[in-house]
């Protein structure tokens, strides 16, 4: 009797890896924080849409989700925040080159807590006494803090205010420490600061000589290209870009 | 490299600090559970035992919320004190702290009741003072059951990552400790940084673990 147990542990594996066969039309896609409330809701009329199907998301900072990918994330579709993550993930060869499409377009804003009593009207406004921290996406993996880097730049900025910078892991997160009060700034999307109208505002667009256009590519090893290819088309389709103006992205 | 040592020398520095303060803090609570009877004893053993269970992350948001500069304690602070524990190296060995708290005093408190009080009844019989038999009886005899947890907690506070994220950030050279580190370079795709930083926090945890077994208090009992 006792080789019973390993048989019916080795039992429960199988079922538990056919179970995930009958789910066959699942997919996982991995997007830019900055996406994750309109993906979400789009997610949503995605499945009302095709009942049968299932999407289940992965938000993180897009130089992150590259990362997982890279390493063997069982990812269907890629969106990244930026053209840069994007080139590297196709450089690898992680996506398919001509499932690749540039699907809505941002801004770059500087945004304070709502209670602030500072004056700031440009980025060269940062280097006053007052401001003593600016959230900002690290550089290196959150493509926010590539385009604050690249403004901050050619303003010649960065280094004065680089020991003010709080480096967050993604876009929600500098958003999240200017909503409560525990920074005096923070460079998040225009689409960000739109969803808490109650705690921050926008202070200034920050100019930028780049625009802001994210696309979403199928990855090379999707087990799933038939719904990725779906997915790809129903977020570029009306409804999917309704959802994304609703959330204050706009056309490509 | 340098930026790899300065996130070694922090880490160190912060964990250093939380183990200090554990000392202190896990004796006394330690020995206040293990010998004093009030109501409600096994219900603070419990509470004060929530960090080790609790994911880091509730623990990180309760820090912000409560230390935060809209949380009263932070408030506080910072109005009578100028202190600011958000995004400091301080902040980040309060959570460390809190982190690795049960590590410390759940041992203090076994060590302090396997202390026969024979041995301290013979030192109040001799007319020693109270104070004077804790240092010279008590101490003496639970310290190496307090030495292991305070080595456990160290290492636990060494590796702390969720709830320093979330309170101290991740700023390099100032918050950036080698678990946030290694964190940062996956993210980024730094392989090799990535490799140099989990070898020296690999190093240091064996280190760690080897010198807390040998101070483990079986070893009392084997060589007697």
């Amino acid at each position: 009797m006792r080789f019973d147990i390993p048989k019916k542990i080795f039992a429960l594996i199988f079922l538990a890896l056919t179970c995930q066969a009958a789910l066959a039309d699942e997919l996982l896609v991995s997007a830019a924080s900055s996406l994750s409330n309109a993906f979400k809701e789009i997610g949503q009329a995605y499945e009302g849409k095709y009942p049968k199907s299932k999407v289940a998301f992965n938000f993180a900072a897009s130089g992150a989700l590259v990362q997982q990918i890279a390493k063997g994330a069982p990812v269907d579709v890629f969106a990244s925040a930026d053209q840069e993550t994007m080139d590297l993930a196709e450089k690898q060869g992680l996506v398919a080159a001509k499932t690749r499409h540039d699907f809505a377009r941002n801004r770059l804003v500087l945004i304070v807590p709502v209670k602030s009593k500072l004056t700031i009207k440009n980025l060269s406004d940062l280097a006053q006494q007052g401001v003593t921290r600016v959230a900002i996406g690290n550089p290196a993996s959150v493509p926010v803090g590539r385009y604050s880097k690249h403004a901050l730049d050619a303003a010649k900025m960065w280094a004065g205010i680089e020991s003010k910078m709080i480096r967050t892991q993604n876009v929600r997160q500098a958003l999240d420490y200017v909503a409560r009060n525990e920074v005096d700034a923070g460079f998040v999307y225009a689409s960000d600061a739109a969803l808490m109208p109650g705690k921050v505002q926008i202070a200034f667009v920050v100019p930028l000589v780049m625009a802001i256009k994210y696309p979403l590519a199928q990855t090379s090893n999707s087990s799933n290209p038939v719904a990725a290819t779906r997915f790809n088309d129903f977020v570029r389709s009306n409804t999917g870009q309704a959802i994304l103006a609703k959330f204050g992205f706009q056309q490509p | 490299m340098d930026f790899a040592w300065a996130s070694l020398a922090l880490s160190l520095k912060v964990a250093g600090c939380a183990t200090a303060l554990n000392l202190v803090l896990g004796v006394a609570v330690g020995f206040a559970l293990a010998r004093l009877r009030f109501p409600g004893r096994d219900l603070l053993d419990s509470l004060l035992t929530l960090p080790m269970v609790m994911p880091p992350t509730v623990l990180g948001y309760y820090l912000l919320v409560l230390v935060g500069r809209q949380g009263w304690l932070g408030q506080f602070l910072h109005e009578h004190f100028g202190i600011q524990l958000i995004f400091t190296w301080q902040g980040a060995v309060l959570a460390a702290t809190i982190v690795a708290f049960p590590l410390a005093f759940k041992p203090a408190r076994a060590a302090f009741e396997a202390v026969d009080p024979q041995h301290e009844q013979a030192a109040r019989v001799l007319g020693i003072s109270e104070m004077a038999i804790f240092f010279r009886v008590t101490l003496p005899l639970a310290w190496r059951g307090i030495l292991a947890g305070l080595l456990l907690a160290f290492a636990r506070a060494f590796g702390e990552f969720g709830a320093t994220l979330m309170v101290a950030g991740s700023i390099p050279g100032k918050t950036q400790t080698l678990s946030i580190a290694v964190y940062e370079a996956v993210q980024a795709g730094q392989d090799e940084l990535a490799n140099t930083l989990v070898l020296m926090t690999s190093v240091i945890c064996v280190a760690v673990l080897l010198l807390a077994g040998k101070l483990a208090p079986g070893r009392i009992a084997q060589r007697t």
